[in-house]
């Protein structure tokens, strides 16, 4: 059995919003991973997915508070009141993290040369310029970008460019976790092809040692991942390996959730595609029983009663099998 | 009443920008014809040319050559009154809900201006019917949104407003600009389903504009692929992702991530 290299037990964290209502986004999640291993978390928008991404930075800038829970990178607590520790020692360094829309995340009047001197000024103050050039340059190689784009600005590159240069610039320290935040949600599919090359590659090269992919897209994710989680109102429905949870779904959740999937193939015309009725529930209010029974055709009066806790069996972990 | 077999069709299309060494050709002499009642599918890249012709077939855009034909009469649409005619019968949804709507107005008002493009006059109580009778179509609760501004709704319900627009105004054609691609997996087949009950119920003809070729597989009839602004290969849905004859397809076909297939990423 190889190293675990991330342990989330029992985080919660909620927004803030200015009527001061608190909104339980990411409500008790536990997570491992080992070494080497491509986690995939999905679901519907609105479920927490994006908040699980930035709450697994350790780093909480309101309206994100954290309330409870641990997050132990190989080890090593991060949940810890030192912002400026936490910046030099864990951002970038042990995890790091890539957005959605690498439009907004790079600043238009800056080259990309800047930025990556920026990370390096800040962790390996000694390098000059040209060394950082030339660290950059072959990085961007290894990585089958042109260096070229160092010296363009962001406005220069295309939609799949930039986010490609954000991914190499996000993993310049070799991190030991990656967080992909639908990372190619914005593009169309030979620029998304091309992105999921490069990721693989960081993996295939070490630079990065595991990975987290947060996205809607199912049968993207069962070609990245090998485990994949399913979340639904801030909580952990299901946890399997991608074949079992894309195949063999056991949560009344990820079974609507598999039926909503679209895909090219002979057999997808005659498939019924199944829409899950109502929208999900309201997180400024703590739900009592199933978060989910409100839209689901075998939920009686019992699952609205209590919480329904997270079950085992055969390495899975799921919270309803109806 | 349009009884033509073609209810909008176009012959050698092109529009071109800029001149000289800015030359770009965005759609370049592009045919196609449309029957009633159909379903359509323009799958291409981001850059192939889709969204200009799609704003060229909505009037929006001038083609450079060509003509467009509605029910067989060539599309003439210098006058107000004759884009205000033709509007009313064709229209379109778009990729961005956010920038499609009027800030100002709230929700009513938006709607109700919707029914100005109709020919009837309706009295105030019709008005009011018909807009929830729309907003019961796409699933959205008339009373509690009425007297909102469209900021203050989410992204799926500012989708499902839009689609509500083109059931008070029942077009025959629909251009539909990738109409999910705001939205996540789970939220885009209640959308599609919306889209086939307006088909089904006005016999309208649906043209969708996308990039995900598992959306255009399971909706569509016929499937137009679009490459650098030429249409390449045109077929039956089923023809063109089971048996594709250009390169192109082929290449597009396997860069989509797929289940049953390997999805080779070395």
């Amino acid at each position: 059995m190889s190293r675990k290299l991330l342990k989330v037990k029992n985080l919660k964290t909620y927004y803030k919003t200015r009527m001061h209502e608190k909104i339980y986004a990411v409500d008790g999640v536990s997570l491992e991973i080992e070494e080497g291993k491509v986690l995939g978390v999905a679901g519907e928008s609105g479920c927490g997915k994006s908040t699980l991404a930035h709450s697994l930075m350790g780093l909480y800038i309101p309206p994100l508070y954290y309330s409870q829970g641990s997050i132990e990178i190989d080890g090593k607590e991060i949940i810890i009141d030192d912002k400026e520790y936490l910046r030099k020692n864990v951002l970038g360094k042990e995890i790091s993290y890539i957005p959605q829309a690498a439009m907004n995340a790079l600043n238009p009047t800056l080259k990309i040369r800047k930025f990556i001197e920026d990370i390096m000024a800040e962790h390996r103050p000694n390098l000059s310029k040209k060394d950082v050039y030339d660290l950059a340059a072959e990085r961007f190689s290894n990585l089958n970008l042109s260096p070229r784009v160092l010296d363009a600005f962001p406005n220069e590159l295309s939609g799949g460019m930039k986010q490609r240069t954000i991914i190499a610039i996000s993993t310049i320290l070799n991190p030991k976790i990656l967080v992909a935040d639908e990372p190619t949600s914005a593009l169309d599919v030979s620029s998304q092809k091309i992105v999921m090359k490069l990721i693989k590659q960081l993996l295939e090269k070490q630079y990065i040692k595991s990975l987290i992919f947060v996205t809607h897209e199912l049968p993207l994710l069962y070609h990245i991942a090998d485990d994949i989680v399913i979340m639904y109102a801030g909580e952990i429905v299901e946890r399997g390996s991608s074949d079992e949870v894309i195949f063999d779904p056991i949560h009344p959740y990820s079974k609507a959730l598999m039926a909503s999937m679209l895909v090219p193939e002979k057999g997808a015309k005659d498939q019924k595609l199944v829409a899950i009725p109502g929208s999900p529930p309201n997180l400024k209010s703590v739900i009592k029983g199933c978060r989910f029974a409100d839209r689901c055709k075998y939920a009686d009066e019992e699952c609205r009663k209590s919480k329904v806790h997270e079950k085992i069996l055969d390495n899975r972990i799921y919270r309803c099998k109806k | 009443m349009c009884t033509h077999d073609y209810i909008l069709s176009g012959k050698n299309i092109t529009r071109v920008f800029g001149q000289g060494k800015n030359k770009v050709v965005a759609v370049d002499n592009v045919s196609f014809s449309f029957t009633r009642g159909e379903i359509i599918s323009i799958v291409g890249e981001s850059g192939s040319g889709k969204t200009t012709l799609a704003k060229i077939l909505l009037g929006l855009l001038k083609q450079s050559d060509g003509d467009i034909f509605y029910c067989g009469k060539k599309l003439n649409l210098k006058e107000r009154r004759s884009r205000r005619e033709y509007w009313s019968e064709v229209q379109a949804v778009f990729q961005d809900p956010f920038s499609s709507f009027n800030m100002f107005y709230k929700v009513e008002t938006l709607l109700r201006n919707c029914l100005k493009l109709r020919k009837n006059k309706l009295s105030k109580e019709e008005q009011v019917a018909a807009v929830k009778d729309a907003c019961k179509s796409v699933n959205l609760e008339y009373e509690e949104l009425y007297d909102k501004h469209p900021f203050e709704l989410s992204g799926g319900q500012m989708q499902r407003l839009m689609i509500a627009r083109t059931f008070l105004i029942r077009p025959r054609v629909l251009i539909a600009d990738e109409p999910t691609s705001m939205i996540d997996a789970c939220s885009r087949a209640s959308i599609l389903d919306m889209l086939l009950k307006l088909r089904d119920e006005n016999n309208t003809t649906i043209i969708f504009i996308t990039h995900d070729v598992g959306l255009a597989y399971y909706v569509s009839n016929t499937i137009y692929i679009m490459e650098k602004g030429r249409i390449i290969e045109r077929g039956t849905a089923d023809e063109i992702i089971l048996n594709p004859k250009e390169n192109y397809t082929q290449q597009l076909l396997k860069d989509v991530p797929k289940i049953y297939e390997s999805w080779d990423l070395a």
